[in-house]
């Protein structure tokens, strides 16, 4: 028996034999994985539709309410983040590692600043009497039928694409931390490419809930 | 469509030497410490964890069926209390649905056999593949601990408003299966990518063996249909316990809107189920057969087609809940779509055993047992599709007996033909041949004991869920009793013998029943890189026509 064949039988299998390979694989793995995620959301905005086609006015009136201004910094401020995250990976393959970790950085920053700003509301609305289910001194004064579901929706969609967030700054926090310690670079720039898709499809998330909340 | 001439009886020459030259450990014997176990990325391995966790749920599920099969000995109160009937039905079938069927094929013989079958070293991302097993562990154990607290008494399907108010530990169970639906996620998605990024240059789409088609088109539904169920549980949690009332008419709710979304992940849901069933069905028929498939296209293309349609038809669920007729309609007619898509299956693996050089072995058998109960269930399915009859027998025994014959009598007869098709590959050993055969022909018996009893019960009215019934049904549910009774015994018996063949059993060489597919051309059980050396792909997957290099003889011994 010789060492070199136990040595081989003993090492983790790597199933990919060449990096590029491993790279497609990444990719369609983000890329199957986020079909998954738009279903996920897309069961949210079927009960959206479905409400508001039974309440038009109720949602009319909600959409009224709503705190437009911020919402519309809000989508500025992604899609500022999305495009320096885009930015970082081609700027990660011309092998500019310190360029594209301070691009990274900004969008993790600008994660944050999209999340207080929406804490900044959610707080507003707290102090309104709007509460999710229904509960509030709000609904007590606005008893159109149909407004509770709205704010419902508003506090169960937007606070699902808060942990979204939260979940697209961790992923490329740890990325961040990958090209500061140089695991991470110009060859293996696919790592960071498929959070920044992921980081995309927050975005995009938000670019459909942006009109149906505030703008409407 | 030609069909290729039967290949002679397996080789008669003496088996090779019974030694062969051991140049690497195989996966069981690289490394044996608990440790290595639990914390290895060989998709074998976790494919045998996944099992062997799978089968715990199955038996925790039986215990309850069979309790409440107890309970309806008599028409009134025999051992339990209502309301620990109604908590006993619902983890019956939440633990059986989420537990058990939806994760079974695939994540333990489709993680174990995919790489193999594609000649690949590991799926895409074992790691991944790894965490999947305890993101299953972790959602399994919120829904056992549930039941210290105080399970869950809805049924399955959570329907508000009474999930919007149960008292019962309703969210940790929901919060379970939620998690448990991303352990499926995870493996749908590694199944994909490895399968369009792994398969050996040599092996085109048209080649692959047919449980990985069957797999991969199971893998598309997960990823697509379970994200809206895990959406569906998420708000049922937050409707009871933070009232949230997304469901309740009073608040702008619509409870019906529930049952589409429900459905709309639970009905694909069957097709998760059943989908790699039919994959091993379609692999123990060639190989004891010894022919190729009748038609390799229509059998691969049609578990595509399933998988579409099945997105398409989950309003037959709820042809009384209020749904216009044209909808009502087009449910239907859809729903129907399906039978053609399995009937084209069913015809296709008929006729691949006509004039088979058949060997009649327990895969074998439970594929019989799987043909006849899977396209009874088919048919009641396409009656149930009628709107104008479905009706009549809506949420009564018809129905249960009628999603049992396509769960039980299809997608557990096709798990346990492929436990009996890869135990030799799995473990390397022989199981008794007899035993098999009893012990097949006791599930298929008790099993159609059962049910049966329940169509009739409830074409004569018996509602499904009921703690009391009539006396007049009490004869037709003491026969269902004693049927699951003789169900439970056949699967005792087979954790028996297969235990023996484990640690006891003959050594199976490499490749006991002769199959051509490609997991079976490497030694049994298989390196710990699946191949040694690049595996000899010049024979095809089905190809029965020449006998394989160094074909071992058939073991007699077994029978």
């Amino acid at each position: 028996m010789s060492t070199v064949d136990d040595a081989r039988a003993l090492a983790p299998a790597e199933p990919f034999s060449d990096g590029p390979g491993q790279a497609h694989a990444a990719r369609l793995g983000m890329w199957v994985f986020l079909a998954s995620e738009v279903l996920l959301f897309a069961a949210l905005f079927t009960l959206f539709a479905a409400s508001r086609t039974q309440h038009p006015a109720a949602f009319h009136e909600g959409v009224a309410h709503a705190k437009k201004v911020l919402g519309s910094i809000n989508t500025a401020v992604l899609l500022v983040s999305s495009t320096l995250v885009a930015l970082a990976v081609q700027v990660l393959r011309r092998g500019r590692t310190r360029v594209a970790g301070l691009l990274v950085a900004g969008t993790v920053v600008l994660g944050g600043v999209f999340l207080a700003i929406k804490i900044t509301e959610y707080v507003e609305h707290f102090g309104e009497g709007i509460q999710p289910g229904g509960r509030g001194a709000f609904f007590q004064e606005h008893a159109t039928r149909g407004l509770a579901e709205f704010w419902t929706l508003y506090f169960g969609m937007t606070g699902l694409h808060a942990v979204h967030v939260v979940v697209g700054m961790t992923l490329l926090s740890i990325a961040l931390l990958g090209i500061l310690t140089g695991r991470i670079t110009a060859p293996s720039a696919h790592r960071l490419e498929v959070f920044a898709i992921y980081w995309h499809l927050v975005d995009l998330v938000w670019l459909f809930l942006w009109p149906l909340f505030y703008l409407a | 469509m030609t069909t290729l001439p039967i290949a002679p009886d397996v080789a008669r020459e003496p088996a090779p030497s019974s030694s062969p030259i051991v140049r690497a450990p195989s996966y069981l014997g690289v490394d044996t410490t608990l440790r290595s176990w639990l914390v290895t990325t060989d998709h074998k391995r976790i494919g045998v964890l996944f099992f062997v966790a799978l089968a715990c749920m199955l038996a925790l599920g039986g215990f309850f069926a069979l309790a409440l099969r107890l309970e309806h000995l008599t028409p009134e109160r025999t051992l339990m209390s209502a309301h620990t009937y109604n908590r006993m039905f619902t983890l019956h079938g939440v633990i059986m649905v989420w537990l058990f069927m939806i994760p079974s094929i695939p994540s333990s013989f489709g993680n174990f056999l995919l790489p193999m079958m594609i000649g690949a070293r590991d799926v895409a991302f074992p790691r991944l593949n790894l965490a999947s097993f305890y993101v299953y562990v972790a959602g399994a154990t919120l829904v056992l601990l549930s039941m210290f607290a105080s399970a869950i008494d809805t049924g399955w399907t959570f329907y508000p408003p009474y999930s919007s108010s149960t008292p019962t530990a309703l969210p940790l169970a929901l919060l379970g299966v939620f998690i448990v639906g991303f352990s499926t996620i995870m493996t749908g998605v590694n199944f994909i990518v490895t399968t369009h990024t792994l398969r050996d240059r040599r092996i085109g789409w048209m080649q692959m063996p047919l449980f990985v088609w069957s797999v991969y088109a199971t893998s598309i539904i997960q990823v697509l249909a379970t994200p809206v169920l895990g959406m569906v549980l998420l708000l049922v949690v937050a409707n009871n316990a933070f009232s949230w009332g997304f469901f309740d008419p009073a608040r702008g709710g619509d409870p019906v809107l529930y049952q589409h979304l429900f459905w709309f992940y639970s009905h694909p849901a069957v097709y998760i189920m059943i989908l790699p069933g039919m994959g091993v069905v379609s692999e123990v028929v060639s190989t004891f057969a010894r022919k190729n498939p009748y038609s390799y296209k229509a059998i691969a293309y049609s578990s595509l087609g399933i998988a579409f349609v099945g997105f398409l038809t989950w309003g037959h669920h709820m042809f009384v809940a209020g749904m216009s007729r044209f909808d009502a309609g087009a449910f239907g007619l859809l729903s129907m779509l399906v039978a053609v898509f399995s009937a084209i299956k069913v015809f296709n693996w008929t006729w691949t055993l006509k004039r088979g050089a058949i060997r009649m072995r327990t895969p074998l058998l439970y594929v019989f047992a799987f043909l006849f109960l899977f396209v009874f269930g088919g048919m009641t399915g396409v009656a149930v599709a009628t709107t104008s009859l479905d009706v009549h027998w809506h949420d009564t025994y018809f129905v249960v007996a009628h999603f049992h014959f396509i769960m039980v009598g299809g997608t557990l007869t096709a798990f346990l033909a492929a436990i009996h098709l890869w135990f030799p590959k799995v473990t390397g050993k022989l199981y008794s041949e007899r035993l098999g055969m009893l012990s097949a022909a006791l599930v298929f018996a008790g099993f159609f004991v059962t049910f049966f009893p329940q169509f009739l019960l409830g074409n004569g009215g018996m509602p499904r869920r009921y703690f009391d019934y009539p006396p007049r049904f009490q004869a037709l549910h003491v026969v269902s009793t004693v049927g699951s009774w003789v169900l439970g015994a056949g699967l005792v018996v087979t954790l028996g013998y297969l235990l023996h063949a484990l640690f006891w059993g003959a050594d199976a060489g490499a490749n006991p029943w002769g199959s051509r597919s490609f997991e079976w051309r490497t030694p049994s059980p298989p390196p710990k890189h699946n191949f040694r050396e690049p595996p000899d792909l010049e024979l095809g997957a089905y190809d029965y026509t020449r006998p394989l290099e160094g074909e071992p003889r058939e073991p007699e011994a077994a029978s």
